[in-house]
């Protein structure tokens, strides 16, 4: 398949299931509703060693805000479900807490509940206020600049994580700019985070390595200063490979990510050196999820 | 399927009638002829629900008293899903320990309406009595869930042990509203009497006008607290003036105490 002049690969990415939660933070106005989602979600990238993988999923404007303020919907993403809760509180706990002005909500109705707020209350050292209003538990946690309002609990879902495609480039700079103008569209499409920096990787990773203690390694057969010294995976003219990874609500989520993300990067195409889309799997036998890159863009 | 009518014969009864057994959860399933031959007691007498009655209707779920009266006590007590609709006056202990589902009420109520509910949604057209959402005279919690919203005004002791849940008063409140209130929200558009919070351990009374406060309340500031707007925005589907975009406000003047106990429950005062 080839798409204005980019060769869509006859592969896969795959990927695996997770759980993922979803929270709002709110402030006194988007900077610092922001400032708090951007730490929440900071150090989250993998959870290869930070534990989950979070992002950004999008801006809210006031009247989609529990408390009419401006806010920024966040996700987490974990492997299982009691460590995605101990992310939650401590990330809520030293991120949003401590932010100015900020209140944090629950993102998902329904699902497995699991704490949000519950146990920061303890920080109130028993002068917080529980508050129930429209079946919802809310604590009121005194602070210096005020109350801290967060909900008790936000719920908790099955997701997919590891959804994925890799940009082929003629160089570094065309690679970065169609990663971009990917990750734009992408940052559209609701229930899914690109949780590396920027929404892109550049050190994509292969399963294993020749040291004993290490899971993964660079993923070399992608590198392209490495083009003739191992089993290369690309053409003489690549000197530029970018990842973007996906996490989502849904297979069907990734998917729309997906088919957005590679056309945009295909809308650049040829004439700005891109050559190839490809995709990173383990050969199908790790990952339930496949995204097959020409059944998306077909 | 028409609402299950309980019309009140010309008749009226000389002692106060329990009304308790006519509650939408017991009634399900039985037809006219059950239902008229349930007894009922007044005074010391027992009476068929046809003897006081006329019945119409059929479905249960949905039951009027029409042409009630205030010696009608316990209607919808331990009501477990349905509405009823009261249609006059009722007598004491309306709602009492009720469980979920709705009662109207378009006149006034007596006293211990809505003690120890635990769910549901009570409206009071007019005005009720005292102890309102209390506890019964030696048990230690009253209202533990569920919304109460009065148009009127209301008596003394309003919330006394309430544990939880929300009494919306469009009116004024007697002496004594929110004693001894372990937590919930009381919420007062009108004035308020005295001993507001008299011995309350947490909980919040929420007021439209300045109260005459105990000496055992501090003054902690004026402040912005974020949880108004979303208590308000609860307030929507009401068919009251707590439901007007203009009756919200999130700017209060704090009060905590009462310090004669524990201390933390709070008055907030619109400004």
């Amino acid at each position: 398949m080839i798409i204005n002049g980019v060769t869509i690969d006859k592969t896969f990415a795959e990927a695996f299931p997770m759980k993922a939660t979803r929270a709002i933070i709110t402030a006194q106005n988007e900077k610092w509703a922001m400032i708090s989602a951007q730490a929440m979600t900071g150090f989250a990238t993998s959870v290869i060693a930070c534990g989950c993988e979070a992002g950004i999923e999008r801006v809210l404007s006031p009247n989609e805000t529990p408390d009419g303020r401006p806010g920024v919907a966040i996700m987490i993403y974990a492997m299982g479900g009691k460590g995605l809760a101990k992310q939650l509180e401590t990330r809520a706990g030293q991120c949003v807490l401590t932010s100015p002005t900020s209140a944090l909500f629950a993102g998902i109705e329904g699902g497995k509940p699991i704490p949000l707020g519950k146990n920061l209350r303890y920080f109130g050292d028993g002068f917080q206020i529980a508050k129930k209003i429209g079946g919802k538990r809310y604590w009121r946690v005194p602070v210096m600049d005020g109350e801290f309002l967060t909900e008790a609990t936000t719920g908790m879902v099955d997701a997919v994580g590891g959804g994925n495609f890799l940009v082929l480039a003629e160089s570094q700079p065309q690679a970065l700019a169609a990663c971009e103008a990917a990750i734009e569209e992408m940052r559209k499409i609701p229930n899914v985070i690109m949780p590396f920096p920027g929404g892109v990787v550049r050190s994509g990773s292969k399963v294993g390595s020749k040291y004993a203690s290490l899971g993964a390694s660079t993923n070399d057969a992608f590198c392209p200063t490495l083009k003739g010294v191992t089993k290369t995976d690309l053409s003489p003219e690549i000197e530029s490979v970018m990842e973007i990874v996906i996490d989502g609500l849904s297979k069907e989520d990734i998917d729309k990510a997906m088919r957005v993300g590679i056309q945009a990067v295909c809308d650049l195409g040829a004439a700005n050196g891109i050559k190839r889309i490809s995709a990173g799997n383990y050969g199908g036998k790790l990952g339930p999820f496949h995204f097959h890159l020409q059944e998306i863009m077909a | 399927m028409s609402a299950l009518t309980f019309t009140l014969k010309e008749q009226q009864p000389a002692q106060r009638v329990d009304m308790s057994p006519l509650v939408c959860q017991k009634l399900q399933g039985l037809d006219v002829d059950a239902i008229s031959a349930i007894i009922l007691q007044t005074g010391k007498s027992r009476l068929r629900v046809d003897d006081l009655f006329y019945i119409t209707g059929k479905n249960t779920q949905e039951i009027i008293v029409a042409g009630s009266i205030n010696k009608l006590d316990f209607i919808g007590k331990e009501l477990d899903g349905g509405s009823i609709s009261v249609q006059g006056d009722a007598g004491a202990y309306l709602g009492m320990q009720m469980k979920s589902g709705s009662i109207t009420v378009s006149g006034d109520t007596g006293i211990y309406a809505a003690c120890e509910m635990k769910n549901g949604l009570i409206q009071i057209d007019g005005d009720a009595g005292d102890f309102l959402g209390g506890a019964l005279p030696g048990n230690k919690q009253g209202m533990k869930g569920g919304t109460v919203l009065v148009k009127g005004n209301v008596g003394q002791r309003a919330g006394d042990h309430m544990r939880r849940g929300q009494i919306l008063i469009e009116g004024s409140a007697g002496d004594y509203c929110g004693s001894r209130m372990l937590a919930g929200t009381i919420a007062v558009m009108g004035s308020t009497g005295r001993y507001l919070g008299y011995a309350m351990r947490r909980g919040t009374l929420l007021l439209w006008n300045q109260p005459q406060l105990s000496a055992t309340f501090n003054d902690c500031g004026s402040h912005t607290l974020a949880f108004l707007p979303i208590l308000f925005a609860s307030f929507k589907s009401f068919d009251s003036r707590f439901a007007d975009s203009g009756a919200a406000f999130n700017r209060v003047q704090r009060y905590g105490g009462d310090m004669a106990e524990t201390g933390r429950g709070e008055v907030l005062v619109r400004i």
